[in-house]
């Protein structure tokens, strides 16, 4: 089985990058509201008032989702190459699949949470 | 830190040796080559190493000291023993030929893998090529110009360590400052070549390399140069 | 021994960056479906919430806000080294962002609860 090309990791390396320069900014807000809505108590009440039926916030957290669900697994994969055993093969479909978890929960999550609002 | 002798453990075999020590006789402004040196001659004639200049010129001496790669020619006893104690290992990341002598034949390759070396397309009855000290470029090949092919920095890096096809930091800085080079014609060949994972990609910017760097070179920032060259050539279509 | 040649602080910036990242993928996940409760059983998410209300899930949450910060603020500094012009301004950047993250947490453990 043949590697990846160079051509194929380097959109993946920028791909990497891309998503992180859009994290910086989403992790900059989600530190800053977690400080601030954690004062108190975490509740279902309090996410839900924030963030259901709001389209800034749902926009925000499908931007912040999609970035992650491309971020994380192509990390993980530098980390699985480099300290595993590992095949190739094996690597590329567990990012993958992990990828499409991460996708999967965020987009569930994010979209339930805005439709549990908006009355 | 004046005592009269010193103990110094050497790898002595192949890659499954072991470390061996000798007592050697402490001297004012001994070096570490000295000391391996004065074992070969006096005390043990079947220890292999590698040496040619004495100093700091060749390349040739570098070994791991009390676990850092350092060219022993430069290195004091004073700066390094431990206690009055030494440790002498061969290279890493370099399969061991014997005691302290590496093969460094991989890491010459991985030059050439790189196109670490000169492409021009003049001869010698054209006029020279005026390229002027001041040009950003220039100055970019001349900050990493002065590598002499030691192999510190292959050594001291991990990443080297976890991925037998990288590259390493020499030959990408090689690389780099002939991308910077005017007069070099083989750019596009040069960035197919340590595009990717196995190339300019795969540095975590760990920086062993520039730490331990005796000519105080920055690969890091040649591999970073790299990366941006590689990733605009991959923007273009022009990698495969 | 065979390790000192890992101990200077651009390397100690990498073992941070990639302690933090594997620790919040793997929290990722667990983050997400509990958040995925909240709406198919909101009895469950609180239950997760006050069994979360001991003093060490509160230090594992302040770690992973750490890491947080750490992954965000390692990840600017390898940014800034990729694609900006530098040469000995590295280990000035490595002790900001250290600053930086543990000022995050710091500040989450004072304001949080």
């Amino acid at each position: 089985m043949s590697l990846p090309s160079a051509r194929t990791e380097s959109f993946l390396w920028l791909a990497q990058r891309i998503s992180a320069m859009v994290l910086a900014v989403c992790v900059t807000v989600h530190i800053a509201t977690m400080i601030i809505a954690v004062q108190g108590g975490l509740s279902a009440a309090e996410i839900i008032s924030r963030v259901g039926g709001s389209r800034l916030w749902l926009g925000f957290y499908l931007v912040f989702v999609t970035a992650v669900a491309i971020h994380a697994p192509i990390g993980l994969k530098s980390v699985l190459r480099e300290m595993t055993a590992l095949p190739m093969r094996r690597i590329e479909l567990l990012v993958g699949l992990f990828a499409i978890v991460i996708a999967a929960l965020g987009l569930r999550a994010a979209f339930g949470l805005y439709g549990l609002g908006g009355q | 830190m004046q005592t009269d002798q010193i103990s110094v453990s050497i790898w002595r075999g192949g890659e499954d040796g072991k470390y061996q020590t000798y007592r050697v006789p402490r001297l004012e402004s001994q070096t570490v080559l000295d000391v391996v040196t004065y074992i070969q001659r006096e005390l043990d004639p079947s220890l292999s190493y590698r040496f040619a200049c004495r100093v700091g010129v060749c390349g040739s001496c570098a070994m791991t000291v009390n676990g850092k790669a350092r060219w022993t020619c430069r290195t004091h006893v004073s700066r390094v023993a431990d206690g009055g104690a030494i440790t002498l290992a061969p290279l890493r990341n370099l399969p061991v030929v014997k005691d302290l002598v590496v093969d460094m034949a991989v890491f010459f390759d991985k030059w050439e893998k790189a196109l670490g070396s000169f492409v021009g397309d003049q001869t010698r009855d054209q006029a020279l090529a005026a390229v002027s000290p001041a040009d950003p470029r220039r100055r970019e090949a001349s900050a990493g110009i002065e590598c002499i092919g030691c192999g510190i920095c292959y050594a001291t890096c991990d990443v080297v360590d976890w991925n037998k096809d990288y590259l390493g930091p020499a030959a990408m800085n090689r690389a780099w400052t002939l991308i910077n080079d005017a007069r070099d014609v083989a750019r596009l060949p040069r960035l197919q070549a340590i595009a990717g994972d196995n190339g300019c990609l795969g540095c975590h910017s760990q920086q062993g390399c520039v730490e331990r760097c005796p000519k105080s070179l920055n690969p890091t920032v040649a591999i970073a140069g790299l990366k941006r060259e590689s990733m605009k050539a991959a923007l273009k279509g022009e990698l495969s | 021994m065979a390790r000192v040649h890992r101990n200077h602080p651009a390397y100690w910036a990498f073992v941070i960056h990639r302690l933090s990242g594997l620790g919040l993928a793997a929290f990722l996940p667990v983050h997400l479906y509990v958040l995925g409760l909240a709406l198919s059983d909101s009895t469950a998410f609180a239950d997760f919430i006050s069994w979360s209300n001991t003093p060490a899930l509160k230090a594992l949450e302040t770690l992973l806000v750490v890491f947080l910060s750490a992954h965000l603020s390692g990840g600017l500094r390898l940014l800034a080294l990729e694609f900006l012009d530098w040469r000995n301004w590295q280990k000035t950047l490595v002790a900001l962002s250290g600053g930086f993250s543990l000022c995050i947490g710091l500040v989450f453990l004072l304001y949080a609860y």
